[in-house]
């Protein structure tokens, strides 16, 4: 009896456990860069990856971030099909100042604005940058805290694992 | 016979899970701990604590299912960070919520965080790092009735520390994207909007006649055609005086702000100017007038700057008043032009300037003088309104910023700006024989690909200054390898200081490892004592000396 009860609960525990790993998007609004509301699980990229990487435009790292993949994006998409959504904690001190930037930056991702932090803290990002890996459920498969010169590779990887699956 | 009970049950039971799945929710969460020994050094006036180590941690778990969230913070200071104010003690859950969403209402209990515009008259929010959450305990509702209309009104406490403040929040919201709320198709985009907040405490101020329910409103626009953007907000806060015994600290003005900018970009340009003026506009949740308590927002109209010895002097608002202007122009030189070579160069170029209010005069009558002043003031004795546009303003803070970014070659990226600052010592650290602090500061940062995922770094910066604390210098060597590992080395040396015992060497030793979603620093080394800003908020922290271990992961 002893030993069903530890069955039972090791396959409850189990089950639990991979209903804990497949994490989706928190339903939380963020604003376009056009001042529209739309609502963080909207997004769509017809079933290929998607990478969100939250940055500000007074974080260094997570401009280099998102710079050094603004240079390899086109292969990226041709490679892949995946799609980049950076998601800008900037406040009203520098919120205003995201869409010179990302244009002037030559940018090629979607861009949103979350100026409360409320995906941001909805998503467990205490310190950008913070990227997280979608797979084509949507469904967060990977994440990576900060960033350093070369760490785009890694992120290439896992994106690949998930086109290749 | 066990034996098939068993496998009958386990089926069973894998069904119901696998089928409940679906329904089970999810739960995630992430968790921060910063942990600081502090040793006594007397040449820069750190420290030792009484405990040899203070320990900060946080606890997030937030749970979903569906339209449905809840979740909870629990938060550990044992004891708080030198740098945390004494009132974080202990541990708790101070942040619970419990939040649903049904037929476009979104209904919010227990706490929440919570912004109006661009915060003028309300902001609700925390930054971990400096200690700051101002949550809001009570109920939220936000509903949109017709698309393009956003409806947003709520009702709380605001929290400071482990307790809350004595005013009652009210606050409401209305937002209207005119394009998507009339259904017409436009190359321009008006998105209009309205908030109102209103605080009630109660007068028990035996001397004078205090208002228990003060209000303050703002409306704003913002109007956007294909490069163009403008944006504008204004705010009034009706009076509230602090409720002091003395006369003379009972201000009896209305507050204003009024913010204003107009950006323009395209691809590789982008210009953005930007002003607002200030006047008594401090909001607190309560009358009593400490930091803490503060429950709105004046964006710094200033560069958020990351380089140590640009941010070594930063500005701060002036909520009692301030002119402010600023321009930021973005641009990229071409790929394969004479200046941008083989892959661009980029250029970013930052002003700002910010001054006092036009000055005048009060007559204090508890003293029996006249005194300066430089915003609204109004009592039984004065009514003085600075004038819009001030001729004897005094100035704060202006920075003048340059920064060039060039990519060399497939190995070499630099980064070179140059800055010239002033910095209103008296004013903005509220002191009195420094005066204006006059900066030169120009940095270099070069990082080099060794091989693959190996990158080393060098940062090299100088501070050219009389007043104040004199020159700095400052070195830092990183070596990263890419994904796992982080180690620096940096140095800041106080050359030019005119007390010859406080030229003195400031060195950091840091290393990280990371691995998935866990991040573990060290660090040991002398910080000097200062003005520390993250995320837009600054606040003075004291010098320390020590390791300091940080665990950062999330699930």
């Amino acid at each position: 009896m002893r030993k069903l009860f530890l069955t039972i609960t090791a396959i409850a525990l189990f089950s639990t456990l991979s209903v804990a790993q497949s994490r989706t998007l928190p339903s939380v609004d963020v604003k376009t860069l056009d001042g529209e509301n739309i609502n963080i699980t909207a997004i769509e990229n017809d079933g290929n990856p998607i990478v969100i990487s939250f940055w500000a435009t007074w974080c260094k790292p997570c401009k280099k971030e998102l710079n050094n993949i603004s240079e390899v994006y086109e292969d990226w998409q041709d490679e892949t099909g995946v799609k980049v959504i950076a998601i800008s904690i900037d406040n009203s001190r520098s919120m205003a100042k995201v869409s010179p930037y990302v244009n002037a930056s030559d940018w090629d991702y979607e861009v949103y604005l979350d100026p409360n932090g409320d995906l941001k803290r909805a998503m467990g990002v205490s310190t950008v940058p913070h990227t997280f890996l979608l797979n084509a459920k949507k469904e967060i498969v990977w994440q990576h805290k900060g960033y350093v010169d070369g760490d785009e590779d890694e992120l290439l990887e896992q994106i690949e694992k998930i086109v290749k699956k | 016979m066990i034996k098939k009970i068993s496998l009958t049950l386990t089926t069973a039971c894998l069904t119901i899970i696998c089928f409940a799945q679906d329904n089970i929710g999810e739960f995630h969460g992430d968790f921060d701990l910063n942990m600081q020994s502090y040793q006594e050094d007397e040449l820069i006036g750190a420290k030792a604590a009484d405990e040899m180590i203070l320990n900060n941690a946080y606890l997030n778990i937030n749970y979903t299912k569906g339209n449905f969230a809840a979740g909870l913070r629990y938060e550990s200071y044992l004891n708080a960070l030198l740098d945390f104010d004494d009132d974080y003690k202990g541990n708790g859950i101070p942040f619970r919520y419990a939040t649903y969403t049904i037929d476009g209402l979104e209904v919010t209990a227990g706490n929440y965080y919570e912004q109006i515009g661009s915060g003028l008259i309300f902001r609700s929010y925390e930054n971990k790092g400096l200690g700051v959450d101002n949550a809001m305990d009570g109920v939220r509702l936000k509903y949109s009735p017709a698309k393009g209309v956003y409806l947003k009104t709520f009702i709380g406490k605001s929290r400071t520390y482990f307790t809350y403040a004595d005013g009652i929040i009210r606050g409401a919201d209305a937002e209207v994207n005119l394009n998507e709320a009339l259904n017409f198709e436009s190359k321009t985009r008006v998105i209009i909007g309205q908030g109102l907040v209103s605080r009630f405490q109660l007068d028990i101020n035996p001397k004078f006649k205090l208002p228990q329910n003060v209000a303050a409103y703002s409306s704003r626009l913002n109007i956007i055609n294909g490069g163009w953007n403008y944006s504008g907000e204004y705010a009034i806060k009706l009076n509230d005086p602090i409720g002091s015994l003395t006369a003379e600290e009972n201000n009896y003005a209305n507050g204003s702000a009024l913010m204003s900018n107009l950006a323009y970009s395209q691809r590789g340009f982008g210009i953005i100017a930007e002003m607002h003026r200030i006047d008594h506009m401090e909001f607190r949740s309560e009358r009593a007038q400490e930091k803490q308590y503060i429950i709105n927002y004046i964006p710094t109209l200033t560069k958020q700057h990351t380089y140590t010895l640009l941010a070594l002097s930063p500005c701060a608002t002036q909520p009692e008043g301030e002119f402010g202007t600023q321009v930021d122009i973005f641009y990229k030189i071409k790929k394969g032009s004479f200046l941008g070579g083989k892959y661009g160069t980029k250029i970013t170029f930052n002003f700002s300037n910010i001054r006092s209010l036009e000055k005048g005069i009060k007559y204090d009558i508890d003293k029996n003088e006249v005194v300066e002043i430089s915003n609204s003031f109004k009592n039984d004795y004065n009514d003085f309104t600075p004038k819009f546009f001030s001729k004897n303003g005094e100035l704060f803070f202006r920075d003048i910023n340059l920064e060039i970014y060039k990519k060399i070659n497939k190995k070499v990226k630099a980064t070179g700006i140059l800055a010239k600052q002033s910095y209103n010592k008296d004013v903005l650290e509220g002191k009195t024989t420094y005066g204006t602090v006059e900066s030169t500061i120009a940095i270099a940062d070069i990082s080099y690909k060794i091989k693959k995922g190996h990158t080393v770094r060098i940062e090299l910066q100088e501070l050219l200054a009389d007043g104040g604390e004199g020159s700095w210098s400052m070195g830092l060597i990183e070596y990263t390898i890419s994904p796992h590992w982080f180690f620096a080395v940096q140095d800041m040396y106080n050359w030019g200081n005119h007390d010859v015992k406080k030229q003195l060497h400031y060195v950091n030793i840091n290393c990280g490892f990371l691995s998935g979603s866990n991040r573990f620093s060290i660090g040991y080394g002398k910080k000097r004592a200062g003005i520390f800003c993250v995320g837009g908020v600054c606040k003075e922290v004291p010098s320390s000396n020590g390791f300091s271990l940080t665990i950062s992961s999330s699930f």
